[in-house]
């Protein structure tokens, strides 16, 4: 049986990219960020959400894509997975949409630009529309950042 | 009666009883002669047991009726405490706390506590020349349990009954009956429950509590009950509750509850007649019961007078500690300290607006408000500081148990168990004291032989003290043991690659001393179970350091060593510098800055290709801020004179220099999340009044 599947539709670099609504805390509008130093350049610092400090990432940064300045348009999307709360910059986030799980497929190896093991799915809306669905976990893989941290030091 | 609105109160009180045991059992070990400590440890485990029973947890119930058993020969002079018996108890309290911990892991509190009440039994039966009627009880409890659960008194309220009775109580039969137009029957049911409890213990209740309580009675109902007070008192008392037509007191004796006992077969009912018939016959020398009672032994009476004393004081002290404290929830505590915070925040606001309107009133206002927030804000600390004998009251069982593994005699001897701490510090600090508690017992503390050969008392002592000391509490385990072998540090630090042999001859003693605490290190000859892992100190020195404190050790060789822990008072809202970088603000803590101080470029002088400042007449390293948290936006070596802060690690100091001083200012900790972890530089966030985060410094990271 197919399931129906809620997601948030954000986009990165002219792709349109899902995430499960369940996963969403919110969407904040950008806002200043503190520099945390000696963190990987993808890590843009800690924000202020309502009295909570919140870790932001650039999720260009994160996939390797080049870097752009925030525009009007960019979003701070807060995704809670596990324990761990975590902000991704967005180029845009405007859209919430139900997609068939059997009409996701698995990823080809680079999507965009962006590495597999970093994707869960490739869903396919109309005719000639991909969104590309995330996997969270292994975004949020704390791992590289502590390969990083060693490096650093 | 719903009865899990009373778990967590059930709970708490366990474990204050279990721990007041195991105090008193320590205490008696030490004064065995002393009968006082009995009737403590009688008491608690008798309180224990009706909340056991009364809570359905057969199971600690039964095993502390047996401890009870055992308990009451002793205060009875019946038997002599020896280590057997001891022994016996502290296993059953570690079942007991075993139960109870079930019980808060959600579990039914069930064990096979069989083997302990065999034990238990042995010793009420094993001592020769015991009197007969301290017997008959346990011996009727192993006689029949399964026929007597199904008796209107099961066996184990008839040997509660029997016991009360023996140790001169009085134990009555009452029957109340409600007046025929009263419309509320379970309160009026109540409010006699409540007045006969004040005065004594209902053993029993027909119907059921649960049944009178849901109204599902006719108009009498009965109950078992255990007083001092006389007849014609509960009477009075009972008949002047409201709507209470009638109610029949009898006084139940030895030989009617043998007769219950007997009466096996019979209906609830019929046993019932069984007692009024006995009552009869018996009414006509009711004081005769007690005597009889107490006859077989010649020291009772002189215990019971001994029993009442300690009672009568016990109540007027229990009644004032209960008036003045109440329980909470510490998520409630939480949530107050959040809500602080966040209003601690808007003050900082709030005081940055009034600076900028500059008008007068509201200055006047805004720093009203700081003064009273700043009270509110001690207050709001003082609720959640915890006296950390909380944490230490477990450790003279721990030591005791310690000792006797490893065949060594040690006496723990704590001080300033009042001092208090915050709670998140408490629950946190347990481990690593339990670490170095067990530590000096098993490498400190020396074998008998060992100190008797080196002249010591026979006995090895360990000091735990804690004290307050400005904004930190200071924790200190001293040992009069072996001591640190410098040598053999350093030779085992060699060994496993701690340090190499050019550092290793350079190290002071401390330093040497700071080497256990290096991970990877253990110095104990052989691994034994208690320490000696070699995972224990370098655990013990991180936790304490994630909690913003610091653990040192000092030594005198063959003298002994003493560890000492710095924890600071509060973890959550901290006095602070704020200071500028560039666009960057960053919070210092105030408890590790010594000085402020302008520096001109000059006084900066460059000693082998480090930087050094000479500070009050000694030379202290200069340290970048800039430099190390890469700002983006600011370099001090453009500035001619520029501000810095002098820092103190333990005894090292250092300058820090930074671009400007904001404020000092009461900061509220926030973690950084779970994604953020092992950061450089920085121990945690705040949010400034203008709602950024500013990142906290930890200048011990900055002192290498």
């Amino acid at each position: 049986m197919a399931e129906e599947l809620k997601v948030i539709v954000f986009t990165l670099a002219h792709e349109e990219y899902g995430i499960e609504v369940d996963k969403v805390r919110t969407i904040e509008r950008m806002a200043p960020i503190t520099r945390v130093p000696k963190t990987p350049p993808f890590v843009k610092g800690v924000i202020n959400l309502r009295g909570v400090v919140v870790p932001v990432i650039d999720l260009r940064g994160r996939f390797g894509l080049p870097e752009t300045e925030p525009t009007d348009n960019s979003r701070i999307i807060i995704v809670a997975v596990g324990d761990l709360e975590v902000g991704f910059i967005v180029d845009s986030a405007n859209d919430v949409i139900d997609i068939m799980s059997d009409s996701i497929e698995v990823p080809p190896e680079v999507v965009g630009g962006v590495k597999a093991k970093y994707l869960s799915g490739v869903a396919k809306i109309g005719d000639n529309r991909l969104l590309i669905l995330l996997n969270l976990s292994e975004v949020l893989n704390r791992s590289e950042i502590i390969q990083l941290e060693e490096f650093g030091e | 009666m719903e009865m899990n609105q009373y778990l967590s109160i059930f709970l708490d009180e366990a474990n204050d009883h279990l721990q007041a045991l195991n105090e008193n059992m320590l205490r008696l070990e030490q004064e065995p002669e002393d009968i006082s400590i009995v009737q403590v440890i009688f008491r608690s485990a008798h309180t224990l047991k009706g909340m056991s029973a009364t809570m359905g947890f057969e199971d600690l119930a039964s095993l502390t009726h047996e401890m009870e058993n055992v308990l009451d020969l002793v205060r009875n002079n019946q038997l002599k405490m020896n280590e057997t018996i001891f022994d016996a108890l502290f296993k059953c309290l570690d079942a007991l706390e075993g139960m109870v911990q079930d019980v808060v892991g959600g579990g039914d509190g069930k064990a096979d506590v069989s083997e302990l009440v065999e034990q238990l039994k042995a010793i009420v039966r094993g001592d020769a020349g015991k009197p007969a009627s301290a017997a008959s009880a346990p011996g009727g409890v192993a006689d029949g349990p399964l026929v007597a659960t199904q008796l209107l008194l099961d066996q184990y309220q008839l040997s509660v009954l029997q016991q009360s009775i023996e140790s001169g109580l009085k134990v009555f039969h009452i029957e109340v009956f409600i007046r025929e137009d009263c419309v509320l029957k379970a309160v009026r049911a109540y409010m006699v429950f409540e007045l006969l409890e004040r005065n004594g213990d209902i053993i029993k209740s027909h119907p059921s509590v649960q049944d009178i309580e849901q109204d599902k009675f006719d108009r009498s109902f009965s109950v078992y009950y255990v007083s001092q007070i006389d007849e014609e008192q509960l009477k009075a008392a009972i008949l002047n509750v409201s709507e209470i037509e009638d109610v029949t007191i009898m006084q139940v004796d030895r030989s009617s509850l043998a007769e219950l006992d007997q009466s096996k077969e019979q209906e609830s009912q019929a046993a019932l007649q069984a007692v009024k018939a006995m009552r009869e016959t018996s009414a006509a020398a009711p004081a005769a019961s007690a005597p009889a009672a107490s006859a077989p032994n010649a020291s009772a009476p002189a215990a019971d007078t001994g029993k009442k004393a300690p009672a009568a004081q016990a109540k007027p002290a229990g009644g004032a500690a209960a008036g003045r404290t109440i329980r909470v929830d510490i998520d409630r505590l939480d949530k107050l300290m959040n809500l602080f915070s966040e209003l601690l925040i808007d003050r900082a606001r709030l005081e940055q607006l009034a600076s900028e309107v500059r008008r007068n009133d509201l200055t006047e206002t805004v720093e009203h408000m700081a003064r009273v927030s700043s009270d509110l804000q001690n207050i709001v600390l003082k609720l959640r500081m915890v006296p950390v004998e909380s944490v230490f009251n477990r450790f003279p069982r721990m030591v005791r148990d310690l000792a006797k593994s490893l065949d060594k005699k040690v006496d723990l001897v704590i001080t300033g168990a009042e001092t208090e701490l915050d709670r998140t510090v408490i629950d946190e600090i347990g481990d690593p004291l339990v670490h170095l508690i067990r530590n000096s017992i098993d490498h400190g503390i020396e074998p008998v032989a060992d100190r008797t050969a080196a002249g010591k008392p026979e006995t090895g002592t360990v000091h735990l003290r804690a004290y307050h000391s400005g904004n930190h509490v200071f924790i200190e385990i001293e040992d009069d043991g072996r001591g640190i072998n410098r040598q053999k540090v350093l030779d085992t630090a060699l060994k496993r690659g701690v340090v190499t042999p050019e550092e290793a001859k350079k190290l002071t003693d401390d330093e040497v001393n700071m080497l256990l605490f290096a991970p990877g290190f253990s110095t104990a000859d052989k691994i034994s179970d208690i320490s000696g892992r070699g995972v224990g100190l370098d655990v013990v020195k991180s936790k304490i350091e994630s909690l913003g404190g610091q653990v040192t050790v000092t030594s005198a060789f063959g003298k002994g060593s003493k560890f000492s822990i710095q924890l600071p008072l509060t973890l959550s809202i901290i006095s602070a510098m704020l200071i500028k970088l560039g666009s960057e603000k960053y919070a210092f803590p105030l408890s590790s800055i010594v000085e402020t101080a302008t520096v001109r470029r000059d006084q900066i002088r460059e000693v082998h290709g480090s930087r050094v400042i000479e500070y009050r007449s000694s030379i202290i390293p200069v340290l970048s801020l800039a430099e190390l948290l890469e700002s983006p936006d600011y370099r001090d070596d453009q500035e001619e004179e520029t501000e810095m802060l002098v820092i103190r690690k333990g005894e090292k100091l250092a300058a820090v220099l930074v671009d400007d001083f904001i404020a000092q200012n009461e900061i509220v900790l926030k973690t950084m999340g779970k994604y953020l972890t092992n950061l450089q530089f920085v121990s945690g966030a705040t949010i400034l009044g203008d709602g950024q985060v500013a990142l906290i410094i930890d200048p011990n990271s900055l002192i290498k």
